[in-house]
């Protein structure tokens, strides 16, 4: 009996190239998976990624100086400034209407009571853990100061207060500057200021 | 020519080749239960920081806003991290001494930003953008968990495409409204399917489960 089988012809015809296709697929799979992560992770920044090119190992640029983003045309001085004929502007320098309020109280509740609190007199809970006390925006000084000088505040920070200016967009501002306006008036309000409609509506509220 | 092998090998052989399948069999399973495990999700891991920063102690004990650090997740794909200026709005004033805040102090002093560790991170493939989901009602924590109670940030969803497609399929059993967005103690109502299918009505979401969507 003969165990030892010779290769058959067959076998001969199909050994070579299936031990190429077996090479190719070794490749190939070594390829990808390669591949795979050169696609996780692709030779593009993402935000805030660091970068070996740059000296700062920033990816995120900053602009040269005078660059206008898109969109970034400052037109108007008072919408971004918040300065009129050389002071703080007595004026908004647009229409305020009740959405205009709404999107200010969001944005004070966000950004201004942490320390302001959320009626404005200055006894937010970061103040409670040790921030200096901001005034009460009820004192006098406050309740008679500009709208355009509450703009000028958070555009430019204010003593132990920093600059809002990254975080809230000019628009958002005035319209934080205005809610201050409303809430400045409801801590000093009577009876008499508000409408019938209105009146039924809170003591519809105290009751609940 | 001599026989080089005894017969018997044969059967050797064979046992052999079984183990081999068997071996090769269960080495591809467990890479397959590998990938999509935990440990290569990397769900629930802390990631070592330059500053120990507790979503904990800032949102749920202080009660800060998630914008108010994350500003451009309402309009941007991107949520943002907070620069260094932001934390020291406050720290210029609280803590001004503790030692395990001196790398926040110190990048405000020199000028270099903090280099946090990214927690989240789809691959490059993938298309995400943050300002969709928040105005179409998908809270924070629907993806992100309750970091209210991160001492460390940890990622809790695998964010593999079938946990992105599982939404995008049946968005009505994961909405809210939109003024609940931000909330860290929102929790489905017990009428989440009428609540959700009433929401997606009224902010017109569609199902997104277009391969172009998210590989862009
Ligand atoms: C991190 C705490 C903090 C936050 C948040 C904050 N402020 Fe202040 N603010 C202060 C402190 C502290 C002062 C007092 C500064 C001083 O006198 O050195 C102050 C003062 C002010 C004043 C009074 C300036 C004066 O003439 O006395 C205004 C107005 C004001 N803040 C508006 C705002 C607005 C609007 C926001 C939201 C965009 C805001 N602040 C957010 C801490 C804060
Ligand atoms: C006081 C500032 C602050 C507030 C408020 C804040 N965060 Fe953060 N957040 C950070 C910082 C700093 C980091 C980066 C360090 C880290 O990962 O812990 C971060 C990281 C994160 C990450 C992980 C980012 C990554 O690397 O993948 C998520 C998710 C996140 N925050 C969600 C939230 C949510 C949701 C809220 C609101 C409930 C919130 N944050 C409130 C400062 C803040
Ligand atoms: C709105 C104010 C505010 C901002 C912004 C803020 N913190 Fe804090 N942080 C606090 C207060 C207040 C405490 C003290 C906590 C307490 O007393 O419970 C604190 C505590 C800490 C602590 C030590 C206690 C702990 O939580 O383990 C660290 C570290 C810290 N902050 C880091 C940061 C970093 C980093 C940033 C910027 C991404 C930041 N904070 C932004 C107010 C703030
Ligand atoms: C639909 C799911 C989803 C929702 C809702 C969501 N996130 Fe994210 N978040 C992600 C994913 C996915 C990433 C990773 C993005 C990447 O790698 O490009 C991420 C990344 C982040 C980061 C890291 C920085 C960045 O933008 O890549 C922060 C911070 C963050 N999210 C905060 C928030 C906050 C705050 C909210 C609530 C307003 C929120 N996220 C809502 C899925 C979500
Ligand atoms: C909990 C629900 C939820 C999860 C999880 C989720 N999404 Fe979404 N996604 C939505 C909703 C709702 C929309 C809005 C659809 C619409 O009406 O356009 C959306 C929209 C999108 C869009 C915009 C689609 C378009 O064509 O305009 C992209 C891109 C996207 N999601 C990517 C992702 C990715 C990537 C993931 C996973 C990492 C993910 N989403 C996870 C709910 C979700
Ligand atoms: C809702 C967003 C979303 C949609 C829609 C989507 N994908 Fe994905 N896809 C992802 C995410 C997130 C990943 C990365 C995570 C992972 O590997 O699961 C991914 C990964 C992949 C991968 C790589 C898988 C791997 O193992 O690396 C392929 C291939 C892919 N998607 C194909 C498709 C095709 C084909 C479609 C359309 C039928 C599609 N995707 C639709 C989000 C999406």
């Amino acid at each position: 009996m003969k165990h030892y089988r010779e290769p058959s012809i067959e076998a001969a015809e199909t050994g070579k190239p299936s031990r190429k296709g077996l090479v190719f697929l070794a490749g190939l799979t070594l390829l990808f998976s390669s591949c795979r992560l050169d696609m996780h992770d692709q030779p593009k920044y993402e935000s805030y990624e660091a970068s070996e090119f740059f000296a700062d190992g920033q990816a995120s640029r900053i602009p040269p100086e005078g660059t206008i983003p898109q969109g970034g045309l400052r037109q108007g001085e008072l919408l971004y400034t918040g300065k009129m004929d050389g002071g703080d502007s007595e004026l908004f320098p647009f229409p305020i209407t009740q959405d205009t309020l709404v999107r200010g109280q969001d944005r004070y509740n966000i950004y201004c009571s942490p320390c302001h609190d959320k009626v404005g007199t200055g006894r937010g809970i970061i103040v409670r853990r040790g921030m200096k006390q901001p005034p009460s925006f009820h004192i006098a000084r406050l309740r008679e100061a500009p709208p355009g000088y509450f703009f000028d505040v958070m555009t430019n920070g204010f003593g132990a207060m920093f600059s809002y200016s990254s975080r809230v967009q000019p628009r958002d501002r005035w319209a934080i500057a205005a809610y201050i306006r409303a809430l400045q008036l409801s801590q000093n309000a009577s009876y008499g200021d508000v409408s019938e409609e209105d009146l039924e509506k809170l003591e519809e509220a105290a009751t609940e | 020519m001599a026989q080089l092998f005894h017969p018997n090998i044969n059967i050797l052989i064979r046992i052999l080749v079984g183990v081999v399948v068997v071996l090769a069999a269960g080495l591809g399973l467990a890479y397959y239960q590998g990938y999509y495990s935990v440990y290569f999700s990397q769900v629930n891991v802390f990631r070592e920081q330059p500053v120990m920063f507790s979503h904990k102690h800032h949102v749920n004990g202080l009660g800060i806003d998630c914008r108010y650090c994350h500003t451009s997740v309402e309009v941007s794909s991107s949520a943002g991290i907070p620069p260094t200026h932001t934390c020291m709005g406050c720290h210029s004033q609280v803590w001004t001494e503790a030692p395990i805040l001196e790398p926040v102090r110190e990048s405000y002093r020199t000028g270099t930003p903090l280099q946090w560790v990214r927690v989240h991170d789809l691959p490059d493939f993938v298309y995400f953008n943050h300002s969709i989901h928040v105005k179409k009602g998908v809270g924070c924590t629907t993806c992100h968990g309750q970091v209210d109670q991160m001492p460390l940030m940890m990622q809790v969803n695998t964010l593999f495409m079938g946990w992105c497609l599982e939404c995008h399929r049946n968005p009505e059993d994961y909405v809210r409204p939109r003024e609940e967005v931000f909330s860290v103690s929102w929790v489905p109502p017990s009428n989440q399917k009428e609540l959700g299918r009433r929401l997606v009505e009224e902010y017109q979401i569609k199902s997104r489960t277009n391969c172009s969507s998210c590989h862009r």
